[in-house]
């Protein structure tokens, strides 16, 4: 791993894995969506409205992965001080907060036909709500540290590892209490959703997934540009004598 | 002996940041136990039939709308029907219109109070998908295709 200490190796890495991460989800994702919407079959009960099952579920898990990604990055960060862990954690929360937010808006656009109302505060929807907020707050605390120190503090990473008991407990929430959200349709190696629309659903996860791969590598390559700019315009005044 | 150190340092930190994160997660785990009852969004039936809850007390009651159970009076409006959770039954009844996945078999979760003769009253109800998908078409199937399909779906 600390073979990519060294961001060099990690950008000529990058420059040629975040247009194949990108390329390949968007077509990806594009050609699911495509299936799902036009050529997959209308539910029993939910009727049409099912369709929005391709949005909804690749966005809630890479909404959760999104805060898994800044914990891995965290954890790294606190023990090993890897330089690049830094910045992979807050390339991570734009991407897993944008995906929270699109989860949140077709759970709800959905909840609407389906349940007969658009939000209810049961521990599912709470809890992803939740997340949502906890993606605020270290935005906020990152850029509050960023800008008082150069992001030397622990603060985000502290925060980031705390925050992370909350993605069991998004998944759980719907198993240890009674909510108004239905329980998993997919678990490890079986499914209660007919292959009609396992298949799609899988191919979208998959697609949306490398995108976002793809989001976080353009991400930590600009914050590392971003940086290198910085470093250089300081040598260049030091150097002219301010 | 710099390079020693340095390894000792990360070991004490991996060490301390595991001892950390177990003991949070063991703190989350705890605040999920002791919210186990108060988190859930709505009582089974079992739980309205063992501890009914006061008249002028709102609650939520979710589960199973029994399989032709379901009425609807003379005055077209109200609808009277069973939920059930497999141990305890409570009828209950509504006056408005019901969600469109609100159908016998399936689960629903109904806001309202205990009436006086035990049946709840029901001032909004609310259908609840379960986790099947499954598609339109396998209902014009034959019973054999669509255990077919079931079967490769398991």
């Amino acid at each position: 791993m600390h073979g990519f200490a060294n961001p060099a190796r990690f950008l000529r890495i990058a420059r040629w894995l975040m247009p194949l991460c990108m390329g390949g989800g968007a077509v990806l994702a594009l050609a699911a969506l495509g299936w799902g919407l036009f050529f997959g079959p209308a539910e029993r009960l939910q009727g049409e409205t099912v369709r929005i099952v391709y949005l909804h579920v690749p966005a809630a898990w890479l909404g959760m992965a999104g805060w898994m990604g800044i914990a891995a990055a965290s954890f790294t960060e606190l023990v090993w001080r890897h330089p690049l862990a830094g910045i992979a954690a807050r390339a991570c929360a734009v991407p897993g907060a944008v995906f929270t937010a699109v989860c949140l808006i077709t759970g709800s656009l959905w909840g609407r036909p389906a349940w007969g109302t658009w939000w209810v505060w049961d521990g599912r929807l709470t809890s992803m709500l939740v997340l949502l907020f906890l993606y605020f707050g270290w935005m906020a605390l990152s850029q509050a540290s960023e800008a008082a120190d150069g992001g030397q503090s622990k603060a985000p990473a502290i925060f980031g590892l705390v925050g992370a008991v909350n993605i069991p407990i998004i998944h759980y929430s719907v198993i240890w209490w009674q909510s108004q959200h239905q329980a998993p349709s997919i678990s490890l190696g079986k499914s209660a959703m007919a292959g009609a629309f396992l298949y799609p659903l899988l191919a979208a996860t998959l697609g949306f997934s490398l995108l976002f791969a793809g989001v976080v590598l353009a991400r930590m390559r600009a914050i590392l540009a971003h940086q290198q700019a910085e470093a250089r315009l300081r040598r260049k005044a030091l150097s002219e004598g301010f | 002996m710099t390079v020693g150190t340095a390894i000792k340092a990360k070991h004490q930190r991996l060490v301390l940041l595991v001892i950390a994160l177990v003991v949070l997660v063991a703190a989350a785990l705890l605040a999920a136990w002791a919210l186990r009852n108060q988190a859930s969004y709505f009582y089974v039936p079992s739980d309205i039939v063992a501890n009914p809850p006061e008249e002028t007390r709102g609650v939520r009651l979710g589960g199973m709308v029994e399989r032709g159970s379901l009425r609807t009076e003379a005055d077209g409006v109200t609808i009277t029907f069973v939920v059930g959770d497999g141990k305890a039954r409570v009828p209950v009844t509504f006056k408005g219109i019901v969600p469109s996945l609100f159908v016998e078999g399936s689960g629903v979760v109904a806001e309202g109070h205990m009436g006086v003769d035990g049946t709840f009253v029901a001032d909004n109800l609310l259908a609840k998908h379960d986790e099947n998908y499954v598609p339109r078409q396998m209902q014009d199937m034959s019973k054999d295709q669509a255990q077919q399909v079931m079967r490769e779906t398991k």
